[in-house]
């Protein structure tokens, strides 16, 4: 069982911007924001052939400026927000704004264009996320299953809720809640979390990690010195819903029970430089990925603290009583353990993000704009399964 | 005849002989010669009648043979021949008849002598006989006439016994009672057990009932008597003795005197008890005398007392003749009346010694409790049934553990002091706006004195096993408490307590830079170092050396101490690395993060941050140097300093590295393609480090220019933001490439952060090289 060799896709520019197409749950499709100051910026929709092992994309135009934090719509595979910088009077400001891509290239190409340079598309701009009196926007994150109507934006030290409105064109503020304290307060990243009927936000600011109810705009959690340095993502655990993983500049992933936050559950110390970045698999959130400045990206099995950790459990009535007497025998907790260090970038990781179509295939994105497809080694992924 | 046929010489003895042969043939003797001869005779036919010595010699058959076989000569020497021998025959017989017949007379006259005396000593006999009858008769006689006086006599002497006897009883109650009032109550005794038995016998008769009880009242006064002066207890041990002797005798239950004597002796033992307890002090309070002193008093007057109770009861009732019956009782009674006696004694020693905590000189308690132990030993020689001894060792084996577990706790506290000494004195010269050059000099004096403060407690711990202390030469203190006690529990432990609290500094401090200065990290770190190199072997050798250990018990070998200190000393050193790696990190950071990189002013000066980076990095540089070597660096080239930066230099152009990259973006693939070659040796940003100074600086520069770069990437710059850049990357590669191993590294770094810059510039218009060098030069 040998596993499939990494697929590798160069981009011109320089990325740090990726996102699984969310909504998109057939097919394997990413979508990459450039960087670039002198040159148009695009957005790159990645289609991977799973049987073929073919990359095919797509370019879109992205002109006002270069993105720093794509995210794509839960609800319209068409829909996605950007963060991006617009540099006006020797003045660099982050804006946001949703966007929805043309409509052909919203499940994928037909046919793969010739040379993508030749015939780029432009985006339809949807709306602008009005930020004139917050600040710099961090990033944009969607209502996860919701309708693709709600929008938390982070700014500075604000914290934004936004309903999109008549077709996603109109942008309301509906709350917003302001981080309070000395110093010049900034939030550097944030996620909405799963459960709790999707009433939770988490931020990270500094290296604190502050959990927020949605409905009052308050805070619920903090988790002060979450690391020893900056904080830079953080993510909930699809499963377990006071679960959540974060990561920062002291080199460490940390895993938090938020209703006990004096000490992390776990953390892993295997990368040796910042980490920017951290995901829960989708289904499987044994599976941790992060991703790093030291060009690496770790593939982790957490099984002690996943929400199966005795392997995976079939359900009762799909078995017979012989199948269940076997499931009792191998009910042992696993150990966790690094599955796999991915040396295939050769720059900073800027980000990594499992596919939503696909449990078993995730990317990563390099600054140098190598984005690198891989997927969950085949023996670990069948130990799983069965 | 043998001669017949010859030998004429041989006739003599022959013929000698010949007479006796006729007198043995006569009594029916065989003559074996004479046999001998006549088979030797011619007719070869012994016993026949030819035979002229033989029984059936018959003459006729004989001459007839003779006629016969012979020629003439030789019968006619045959005839002379015969007639020589009948001559010697007959002169034979004329000697034979002459010599006996004179003995025949004499011996006739013998005969008749005796025959006349005998009948005159017959005579004699029967007078004899008639005088022996007569003395019989008057014997009887004068036997018969005596007989009546004699029995007369015999009952005379009988009565008077009796009454006598019978006058001792009834002078007995009177008696009795002057012995009493003489306090001579041994007589009074004796004199009650010879007549008890008589009186219980006659106790029917109303006289003697009358005076048996006079006499049991009597007795059971002076029983009172001699009970009040045993208990009164006041006499020697001399009278207590005959007290209980004395009640013995008069059957007084033994396990009552048992009892009464021991609890007597109870009462006392229990005051000295009280008085030791006393001694203690109040409970939290200090104890009033030292601990030698206590276990003297202990010693020497409840111990000693309890052996001569001990001693006195065995004497009175285990080891007394007669006795046999109670000595079980009594010396079961004895040994529980000792041990729980004992196991008070036992619980307030034990509560002395814990009083004990200061942890110097240790040889006062060591010389108490070999006092102690010294004094059971007395003890349980008289009382071997006890369990004193066992219990007694087990005592001083705890207080020998506990000691050692103070002493441990000692030396983490003392190491403590140190380390909060060494943070003061570190501390101190900052204050004073100083620098602090004495670090090798601190080092050396915590090794030191910690090395010492071992040595010292390795003496203390060792004079419990001296040879003149009694218990030294248990197995526990020749075997366990050399190798589990001292060299597993207080070397081995300390040390790695050491190292875990070292190991702390790492820990708790990884958080927002910590508490902990980081010099001491370098310092400890060195400690380790040291520790692992020399120190821990020294230490573990010398405690081998001076307790000899025979125990076989498993102990911790050298190598995985070794081990532990290397690697509490990398971890020391990584996080010394990490701290102050993460201090200039922060404040490269901050001058990124807070500037206006798009608005800025053209450069005439190297930022102040940068000056302050290099003199950080070389007070870090000076402060590492102290303590460790310099290290190997690969070659320097001659023209470090001048290295020009590469950022557009047309000799990097190169073809694109990806076929599918558009054309588009010139300057884009080629910066990837000089990143792709670049980072084909992947850096290790916080990767450990060697324990040399230049490999420390090199992971410290490693840490800070990767941070650079990473801001740098998070920011957008203007022109004149680009061309600060630069003059700060060249300024910082003026001073940065002499600390670290491989300046490539540097340049590498810096390479990138210029890159990146200008990748991140809104108008890249790069600094000629000749302005920034005088730039740098200037400043």
């Amino acid at each position: 069982m040998e596993d499939d060799a990494p697929v590798i896709y160069g981009l011109e520019f320089q990325a740090r911007a990726l996102t699984p197409q969310t909504a998109e749950t057939d097919a394997i499709r990413f979508l990459i924001g450039t960087q670039s100051l002198k040159y148009d910026n695009q957005i790159h929709i990645i289609d991977f052939d799973d049987e073929n092992n073919i990359i095919n994309k797509n370019v879109l135009i992205h002109q006002v400026g270069e993105i720093w934090h794509i995210s794509a719509s839960p609800a319209d595979k068409g829909v996605l927000a950007t963060c991006y910088n617009k540099t006006s009077d020797s003045k660099v400001m982050t804006c946001a704004a949703v966007w929805r891509m043309p409509k052909e290239l919203e499940s994928g190409s037909h046919e793969s264009p010739d040379d993508s340079s030749s015939n780029t598309q432009t985006l339809e701009l949807l709306c602008h996320l009005d930020n004139t009196a917050h600040g710099n926007m961090a990033c944009v994150i969607w209502e996860p299953m919701g309708d693709g109507k709600k929008l938390i934006s982070l700014a500075d030290n604000h914290l934004l809720l936004w309903d999109l409105q008549e077709s996603s064109s109109n942008a309301v503020l509906s709350s917003s809640a302001a981080l309070e304290g000395k110093g010049q307060l900034k939030f550097t990243s944030g996620r909405w979390s799963p459960h709790h009927n999707c009433t939770q936000v988490a931020t990270a600011n500094d290296t604190a990690i502050r959990g927020w109810d949605t409905r009052s705009m308050r805070q619920i959690y903090c988790i002060e010195s979450a690391h020893g340095q900056l904080v830079r993502d953080l993510d909930f655990n699809p499963n377990k819903q006071y679960y959540l993983a974060s990561c920062g500049d002291d080199c460490k992933v940390k895993f938090w029970d938020t209703r006990n936050v004096s000490e992390p559950v776990k953390t892993l110390e295997e990368h040796s430089h910042w980490v920017w970045n951290v995901r829960y698999n989708h289904s499987h959130d044994q599976l941790v990925l992060s991703g790093s400045s030291d060009s690496r990206v770790i593939l982790s099995n957490m099984v002690s603290i996943s929400s199966e950790p005795f392997g995976h459990l079939v359900d009762d009535d799909e078995l017979s009583d012989q199948e269940d007497h076997h499931q009792e025998k191998t009910k042992e907790p696993l150990q966790d353990s690094i599955i796999a260090t991915y040396e295939e970038h050769e720059d900073s990781v800027y980000a990594v993000e499992w596919s939503s179509a696909d449990p078993w295939l995730f990317a990563s994105l390099s600054y140098d704009g190598r984005l690198v497809i891989n997927r969950v080694p085949r023996a670990l992924k069948y130990h799983i399964l069965l | 005849m043998a001669a017949p046929l010859g030998e004429p010489g041989s006739e003599a003895p022959g013929g000698k002989r010949r007479p006796h042969g006729m007198l043995k043939l006569y009594y029916g003797l065989s003559d074996p010669a004479v046999e001998a001869c006549g088979g030797l005779a011619p007719g070869g036919d012994p016993g026949g009648p030819t035979d002229i010595n033989g029984a059936h010699f018959d003459p006729e058959m004989f001459l007839t043979k003779l006629r016969k076989e012979c020629p003439l000569a030789q019968l006619m020497d045959c005839e002379t021949d015969m007639v020589k021998q009948i001559r010697a025959l007959d002169s034979d017989m004329q000697t034979l008849v002459y010599e006996n017949y004179n003995k025949f007379i004499s011996a006739t006259d013998t005969i008749r002598k005796m025959k006349n005396d005998f009948k005159k000593m017959e005579d004699e006999m029967d007078c004899l006989a008639a005088n022996m009858a007569v003395i019989t008769d008057f014997s009887a006689r004068i036997s018969s006439t005596l007989q009546d006086q004699h029995e007369q006599i015999t009952k005379l002497s009988g009565v008077h016994t009796l009454l006598r006897k019978l006058q001792f009883l009834f002078e007995l109650p009177a008696r009795l009672t002057k012995c009493v009032e003489l306090e001579a109550y041994g007589q009074a005794v004796r004199y009650y057990s010879k007549a008890r038995s008589i009186l219980h016998q006659y106790q029917h008769m109303p006289s003697f009932q009358g005076i048996q009880d006079d006499c049991q009242k009597i007795m059971a006064d002076l029983a009172q008597k001699l009970r009040e002066k045993f208990r009164d207890g006041g006499s020697g041990a001399k009278d207590l003795a005959e007290c209980v002797e004395l009640l013995l005798q008069l059957d007084e239950p033994a396990e009552e005197l048992c009892d009464e004597f021991l609890s007597h002796a109870r009462c006392r033992l229990e005051a000295e008890l009280q008085a030791l307890e006393a001694e203690l002090g109040q409970p939290g309070g200090a104890p009033m005398t030292d601990i030698l002193e206590f276990t003297d008093r202990g010693c020497n007057i409840f111990v000693s007392n309890m052996c001569l109770v001990i001693a006195s009861y065995q004497e009175l009732f285990v080891s007394r003749e007669g006795a046999q019956g109670i000595t079980r009782m009594a010396q079961d009674k004895l040994v529980a009346f000792v041990n729980c006696l004992m196991e008070t004694y036992f619980s307030l020693v034990e509560r002395r010694i814990q009083l004990e905590k200061g942890v110097g000189d240790n040889s006062l308690l060591v010389r108490a409790l070999d006092r102690f132990h010294r004094r059971l030993q007395a003890l349980a020689k008289l009382l071997p049934a006890s369990n004193v001894a066992a219990e007694g060792t087990e005592i001083v084996v705890r207080a020998a553990k506990e000691r050692i577990h103070q002493y441990l706790l000692a030396l983490q506290s003392f190491y403590q002091d140190c380390l909060t000494d060494v943070r003061q004195s570190l501390a101190a010269p900052r204050l004073a706006g100083k620098e602090s050059p004495n670090l090798a000099e601190l080092l050396g004096t915590i090794s030191a004195s910690v090395l010492n403060q071992i040595k010292s407690v390795l003496t203390y711990v060792h004079l419990f096993t001296a040879k003149d202390i009694t218990f030294s030469n248990k197995p526990y203190f020749k075997g366990e408490f050399c190798s589990q006690g001292v060299r597993e529990g207080l070397i081995v432990g300390f040390i790695k307590s050491m190292c875990q609290t070292a190991q702390q500094f790492c820990e708790t401090t990884g958080d927002k830079g910590g508490s902990t200065p980081p010099t001491l990290l370098l310092l400890l770190s060195r400690l380790c170092l040291d520790y692992e190199t020399s120190t821990i072997s020294y230490i573990l050798t010398l405690t081998d050396e001076q307790f000899l250990v025979q125990d076989h018990s498993p102990i911790t070998p050298v190598t995985s101490l070794c081990a532990e200190a290397r690697e509490t000393a990398q971890k020391l050193l990584n996080h010394y690395v990490k701290v102050q790696g993460l201090i200039i990190s922060q404040m490269l950071r901050k001058s990124v993060e807070t500037r206006d990189w798009v608005n800025t002013i053209e450069p005439r000066n190297v930022r102040a941050v940068m000056k302050r980076v290099v003199e950080d990095t070389t007070s870090i540089d000076v402060q590492v140097g102290l303590l460790y070597e310099e290290g190997i660096r690969k070659a320097q080239s001659s023209d470090s300093s001048k290295r020009t930066f590469s950022v557009y230099s047309s000799s990097r152009q190169q073809s694109r590295y990806a076929p599918s990259y558009t054309p588009s973006a010139p300057l884009d693939t080629n910066l990837l393609s000089n990143i792709q070659k670049l980072f084909s040796e992947r850096i290790d940003i916080f990767s450990p480090v060697e324990f040399n100074k230049v490999s420390v600086l090199t992971g410290i520069i490693k840490i800070s220019l990767k941070t650079f770069l990473e801001c740098v990437r998070l920011r957008t710059f203007g022109r004149y933001g680009l061309q600060q850049i630069q003059v700060d990357c060249y300024y910082l590669q003026l001073y940065l490439w002499r600390f670290v191993c491989d300046e490539n590294l540097v340049h590498f770094l810096l390479d990138e952060i210029v890159a990146s810059t200008a990748h991140r510039c809104l108008d890249p218009v790069p600094m000629e090289q000749s302005v920034i060098e005088v730039i740098c030069e200037r400043g």
